[in-house]
C-alpha cells in the first residue's frame, strides 16, 4: 500500500468529490478507547477516501470494510495492536498510520489464525 | 413496560416461560421416529432433542436430566430403539419425580417404527391437552435465568450487539436474576479483567483456571474458535474476537463458575465453563453454537440473547433465542430473523443504553409469551455431543452458602 500524506485544510471536504472520514461521531470510524492505536470503520470505506487522523491525513488505497481495523498512529513491529483498552495481538512489520491492520500485518500472541486458505 | 408476567408453574416449583412438549430420542437410531411423532405437533409445543451417541457419557446423561425437567418444559416422551446404552429408566423417573407427565416408547418392543409412530403421536396428543390446563402463576425478572451467546461473530459483534447485551445482562443481574454468559475459550487473552470481577479470591483463580484450560484444551487441538467468516468480517486474532465476546458480561460482579447441568444458586453473573476437564478426547468442545445453547438451557437458561455479526439464523429447542444483530447490513439482509437490530449504533441512530433497553424490554416480552423470530419460523434446533466433566466444587458457587 502507498499512502500519501498530506496537511490537513480546512474545506477540503468537497474537493475532487471525496469523502472524508475522522475519528469523531458520524465520522465513519471509531475510536474505542483513547488509548486504543486502532480505528474501527463504521461503514465500508472506499479506495480513495480520505482518513484525517489527529493533525494529519491519508488517501486510502483500498477499500476498508465495515468494522475493519485502521492504524491510528504510525506502529513498530512487534508492538501491541490495542482495540478497546485491551491488547488483540502484534503487528508482525512496520504499519503506517491509516493504514489497513489485519491477516498481513499483525498475529494473535496466542494462537494461529486460520482463513479459508488454511493458517496464517 | 411491565415487568410481571405469566409463568408456568411446574409440579417440582420451578417456573417456566414456555410449555413445551419434549420428544427424545435416546440414540440417534431413533431420532427419525421422534421427529415423524414431533412434527405432527410442531406448532403446539412439541419438539425434539436427544443424545445421538450408542455408548454412555455422563455429561450427556446430566444434560438430558436437567433439558427434560428444565422449567419451560411440560411433558416428555421418550424414545428408545432398545438395545442403546443411554439408561432410560433412570430418565423417565428422574422426569416423573419432578411431576411432568414422562412416557417411554421402545422402538424394538412396540412393533418398528410405524407403529411406535402411531402410539406416540396418541401420547403426544393426549399430554398436550393435558399440558394446556398447565397452572400460570405470575413471574417476576428476578425468577428469571438468561443466557447469552455470539455466534457468526464479525467486528461489528463486539462494538454493538455484545455491548449492548452487557448493558442488559447488567439490568437483569441488577434486578435480581441470574444471568449466564460462556465459552471460556473466546475469553482467552480477557483472563486478568475477568479475574477482577469474581467475588472472591478464590473464585478469581477458578475462572483464571477455566480460561487457562480452555487456551491448552485449543492449543491440543491447534485450533480455536476463530471461524473464516471472523476474519472476512475483520476480526484478525482470537483475542480480539474474545475482546468483543467477553463485553456480552456487561460490568457486574462475577458470582461464580457453572458447568452444564449446574443451575445457579441465586440471582447474579455466573461463567459457564464449557471447555471439557482431563485430556482432550471427543474433539472440540462445541461443534457449533447449539452445543452452547444446549448448555447454556440446560443451567436453567429460560431464554437465550444471540448477538450476531455475519447473520446466524438458528433458534433452539428447550429455549427461545432472541436475535441482537450487529451488523446493519447484515440486519437489512436478514430482517425476518432477527428481532433487534443493534446496527443502529453504528449508524448513529441508537445508542449502547438504547439498544441495551430494548433487548431487556424485549426479554420481558418473549418472557409472557411474544414469539421470537426464530420461533416465528419454526426454528429449534438442538445439539449434544460427548463430553468429560469433573463436578464443580463450593468454591465456584460462593454465593449459595
Amino acid at each position: 500500500m502507498e499512502w500519501t500524506r498530506k496537511k490537513p485544510t480546512l474545506n477540503m471536504e468537497n474537493s475532487n468529490d471525496q469523502e472524508v472520514y475522522e475519528a469523531r461521531q458520524g465520522g465513519g470510524l471509531l475510536r474505542l478507547s483513547p488509548d486504543d492505536n486502532v480505528l474501527i470503520a463504521t461503514r465500508v470505506i472506499s479506495a480513495g477516501s480520505r482518513v484525517e487522523i489527529d493533525a494529519a491525513s491519508w488517501i486510502l488505497k483500498n477499500q476498508i470494510g465495515l468494522g475493519h481495523k485502521i492504524a491510528a498512529r504510525a506502529i513498530a513491529q512487534g508492538e501491541k495492536i490495542i482495540k478497546c483498552h485491551v491488547a488483540i495481538g502484534s503487528a508482525t512489520e512496520p504499519i503506517a498510520p491509516g493504514q489497513h491492520i489485519h491477516l498481513h500485518n499483525m498475529k494473535s500472541d496466542y494462537l494461529p489464525t486460520y482463513d479459508r486458505g488454511g493458517l496464517v | 413496560m411491565k415487568q410481571n408476567f405469566n409463568g408456568y408453574l411446574r409440579g417440582d416449583g420451578r417456573k417456566g416461560i414456555r410449555n413445551q412438549l419434549l420428544v427424545v430420542y435416546l440414540v440417534e437410531c431413533a431420532h427419525h421416529v421422534a421427529r415423524e411423532i414431533a412434527t405432527t405437533y410442531r406448532d403446539q409445543g412439541a419438539q425434539v432433542v436427544g443424545f445421538s451417541g450408542c455408548y454412555p457419557n455422563a455429561y450427556a446423561d446430566r444434560m438430558m436430566s436437567a433439558l427434560c425437567t428444565h422449567p419451560n418444559v411440560g411433558g416428555v416422551l421418550l424414545v428408545s430403539l432398545g438395545c442403546e446404552s443411554f439408561d432410560r429408566k433412570k430418565l423417565a423417573a428422574t422426569v416423573a419425580e419432578s411431576g411432568r407427565p414422562v412416557n417411554t416408547l421402545v422402538i424394538q418392543q412396540h412393533g418398528g417404527t410405524r407403529t411406535t409412530i402411531e402410539q406416540g403421536k396418541a401420547w403426544a396428543e393426549q399430554t398436550l391437552a393435558i399440558m394446556k390446563n398447565s397452572p400460570r402463576v405470575p413471574m417476576s425478572v428476578d425468577e428469571l435465568v438468561i443466557g447469552t451467546i455470539c455466534g457468526g461473530s464479525d467486528a461489528t459483534s463486539g462494538i454493538t450487539a455484545n455491548p449492548a447485551i452487557g448493558r442488559a445482562f447488567d439490568r437483569f443481574v441488577a434486578e435480581g436474576a441470574s444471568a449466564i454468559f460462556e465459552e471460556t475459550g473466546e475469553l482467552i487473552g480477557c483472563e486478568d479483567i475477568l479475574e477482577q470481577r469474581a467475588v472472591t479470591p478464590e473464585l478469581a483463580k477458578i475462572l483464571r483456571g477455566s480460561v487457562e484450560k480452555a487456551a491448552r484444551y485449543y492449543t491440543t487441538l491447534g485450533h480455536g474458535s476463530f471461524a473464516p467468516g471472523n476474519s472476512e468480517g475483520g476480526l484478525t486474532t482470537q483475542e480480539e474476537k474474545s475482546l468483543g465476546a467477553y463485553s456480552k458480561s456487561g460490568d457486574s460482579m462475577i458470582s461464580g463458575l457453572l458447568k452444564p447441568g449446574d443451575r445457579p444458586a441465586s440471582g447474579g453473573l455466573y461463567l459457564l465453563d464449557v471447555v471439557p476437564d482431563g485430556a482432550v478426547r471427543f474433539g472440540f468442545p462445541n461443534i457449533n453454537d447449539n452445543a452452547e445453547i444446549a448448555e447454556l438451557a440446560a443451567c436453567g437458561a429460560h431464554l437465550i440473547l444471540f448477538s450476531t455479526g455475519r447473520g446466524s439464523v438458528v433458534g433452539s429447542a428447550v429455549s427461545p433465542v432472541i436475535k441482537v444483530c450487529a451488523n446493519p447490513e447484515t440486519y437489512r439482509n436478514l430482517s425476518d430473523d432477527m428481532d433487534i437490530d443493534s446496527g443502529r449504533i453504528l449508524e448513529g441512530k441508537a445508542t449502547l443504553e438504547e439498544v441495551g433497553k430494548e433487548i431487556f424490554d424485549l426479554s420481558i416480552e418473549v418472557a409472557d409469551g411474544r414469539l421470537t423470530a426464530s420461533e416465528s419460523l419454526g426454528h429449534q434446533e438442538f445439539v449434544l455431543g460427548y463430553k468429560t466433566f469433573e463436578p464443580t466444587g463450593p468454591a465456584c458457587h460462593p454465593t449459595s452458602g
